[in-house]
């Protein structure tokens, strides 16, 4: 049983794994035809840098990502602080209308978008993608906060408003703190949502504005050219020394704790 | 906490954000489904639905969806099972190894399954290498559904995580002290207690898996044709915004039903309650 639950886990690990492998292994292809191996090359990882429209997509990518996932981060926040004051039924109200976009599929969320811009007079571009991400990035956010703070106890808020802390002074130095993790944890999420979408910002962008992701999308007709293959395979192992690190402190630290 | 006013100035920019991005951007979508190109309304886009290429498509996304949500769902309730039976030392690590491929682009390793599977990928030169015969994968429903799966499962796998690794250990031994046997334990104890977890996991993976357009453009050659192939290439090629918003009203139909599903059964509620 032990047995068959090992290789349970080893088949989808494969499975999850398979195409990633195959495209680290593109990248050091000589061919530039997929499917093609020619030998190995690290020659793509050198041109990457060199081409323009690739580190144009990359920037926006970044600019985009960070922007509306701090923008968003606020807002979230803002409106979790306002909602926690709310009677339950108004609260359950507004957290359907924050699942909207969520629940929504993609497609439509884009076209909808793409329509009220284009209602509006908005040229599409890159403040049309920015806004349409930040639009989308609220909810996530929103659902990352707002548990941890339901479950914060009032009592040292209204401590520090009755030591006479101004309002603002309290949850800037007593509540804000105790969200920090659940803060972080919407930024990166709405960060990674935004650097991931492919559907939103093919509608919602003009033309000559690239994301990473539309640049791909146009390239696939024509064959992915390979700096994109080193370009993920480095964002995936930056984003697996990352996870492994963070990993191996929360053990350390837990081991700490066994320990204390 | 604070007062009322402060409280409704702090909620303004939300409703401001709630009324202008998701709410007239939906109207404006109805709104083109219901008119035609002279503003009449008109109900004649909103029929199109029954003609045979786009109710085709239709039938055929509803389908590849759902075999693709019962797949994932399949997979991953014995996978979330292993994860949380026990809690060793290493669960972290591979809890989040599985969630890593979440951050190779899409697009991307949605491409590379077309190098594995075509007549001349990775899967048909191994067959060739032992002298058995080669397999047609790429353009199937099946190559479809695989992506979908891959694509996915993810949206699956963490709900169902979250809601069995929230279940006390006790209740378990318990079911196992009064006698219960493994299919008894799973089917009347862990089964409904993550009944919402699996019922969330079936909308994040229903709904993108029916609305795609990437996947079945990738792996189905451009000839299976999927509802929201049908609705891109409105907008991008055939230029006929009405059409194209009335097919959106008809998958609008089938996400309200999802949301009425997801409501009925709302975790986040229920966090909320308990808080």
């Amino acid at each position: 049983m032990k047995y068959l639950k090992q290789v349970y886990l080893a088949t989808i690990f494969l499975f999850l794994y398979a195409p990633i492998g195959v495209l680290i292994a593109q990248s050091f292809n000589a061919s530039r035809y997929r499917g093609h191996w020619t030998g190995v090359t690290l020659d793509w990882y050198t041109k990457l840098f060199e081409d323009d429209r690739i580190m144009n997509a990359l920037s926006n990518t970044l600019t985009i990502g960070i922007s509306s996932a701090a923008i968003a981060t606020v807002l979230g926040l803002i409106t979790c602080v306002a909602m926690k004051e709310l009677s339950r039924k108004w609260r359950a109200t507004f957290m359907s209308v924050t699942n909207v976009p969520i629940l929504n599929a993609d497609i439509v969320t884009g076209i909808s978008l793409m329509l009220l811009f284009m209602g509006l007079g908005l040229r599409l571009g890159y403040a049309s993608i920015l806004l349409a991400h930040i639009v989308f990035n609220v909810p996530y956010v929103i659902l990352c906060i707002m548990p941890q703070l339901m479950a914060l106890d009032k009592s040292f808020y209204e401590a520090a408003l009755d030591l006479g802390a101004s309002p603002f002074k309290a949850f800037w130095s007593v509540v804000l703190p105790e969200l920090r993790p659940s803060i972080f944890a919407g930024f990166l999420l709405a960060f990674t949502m935004s650097a991931d979408d492919f559907i939103i910002t093919h509608f919602t962008k003009g033309a000559g504005v690239d994301t990473l992701t539309t640049a791909i999308y146009a390239e696939l007709k024509i064959g992915i050219h390979p700096e994109m293959y080193a370009l993920s395979t480095l964002v995936f192992v930056f984003v697996l020394i990352f996870v492994l690190l963070f990993a191996i402190n929360r053990r350390k630290l837990k081991h700490a704790e066994d320990v204390f | 906490m604070f007062n009322k006013f402060s409280r409704n100035v702090l909620l303004t920019p939300f409703l401001i954000w709630a009324g202008l991005f998701i709410f007239v951007p939906l109207i404006f979508i109805v709104w083109y489904g219901v008119t035609d190109n002279d503003g009449n309304f008109s109900t004649a886009n909103l029929a199109m639905i029954f003609q045979r290429g786009f109710w085709d498509a239709l039938v055929l996304s509803v389908e590849l969806a759902l075999v693709s949500t019962v797949i994932c769902l399949l997979l991953a309730y014995p996978l979330c099972l292993i994860l949380t039976e026990r809690q060793r030392d290493n669960t972290t690590i591979i809890s989040l190894l599985f969630i890593l491929p979440l951050w190779m682009n899409s697009l991307l390793s949605t491409m590379a399954w077309q190098t594995i599977l075509e007549g001349n990928g990775i899967i048909n030169q191994l067959l060739r290498l032992v002298n058995l015969p080669t397999l047609q994968m790429i353009n199937t429903p099946g190559a479809i559904v695989l992506g979908m799966v891959y694509n996915f499962l993810p949206y699956m796998v963490l709900p169902l995580f979250i809601s069995l690794s929230k279940i006390d250990r006790s209740i378990l031994e318990a079911a196992q002290d009064l006698g219960a046997n493994a299919w008894q334990k799973f089917f009347r104890v862990i089964l409904p207690l993550t009944l919402p977890g699996a019922v969330s996991g079936i909308t994040m993976v229903f709904i993108p898996a029916l609305t795609t357009f990437v996947i079945s453009a990738l792996l189905g050659g451009g000839k299976l044709l999927l509802i929201g192939n049908i609705i891109e290439q409105e907008f991008t090629f055939q230029y006929d915004w009405h059409l194209g918003c009335a097919l959106s009203v008809i998958l609008m139909i089938f996400i309200v039903l999802n949301m009425l599903l997801t409501m009925a059964f709302d975790p986040i509620k229920e966090e909320g309650d308990a808080a």
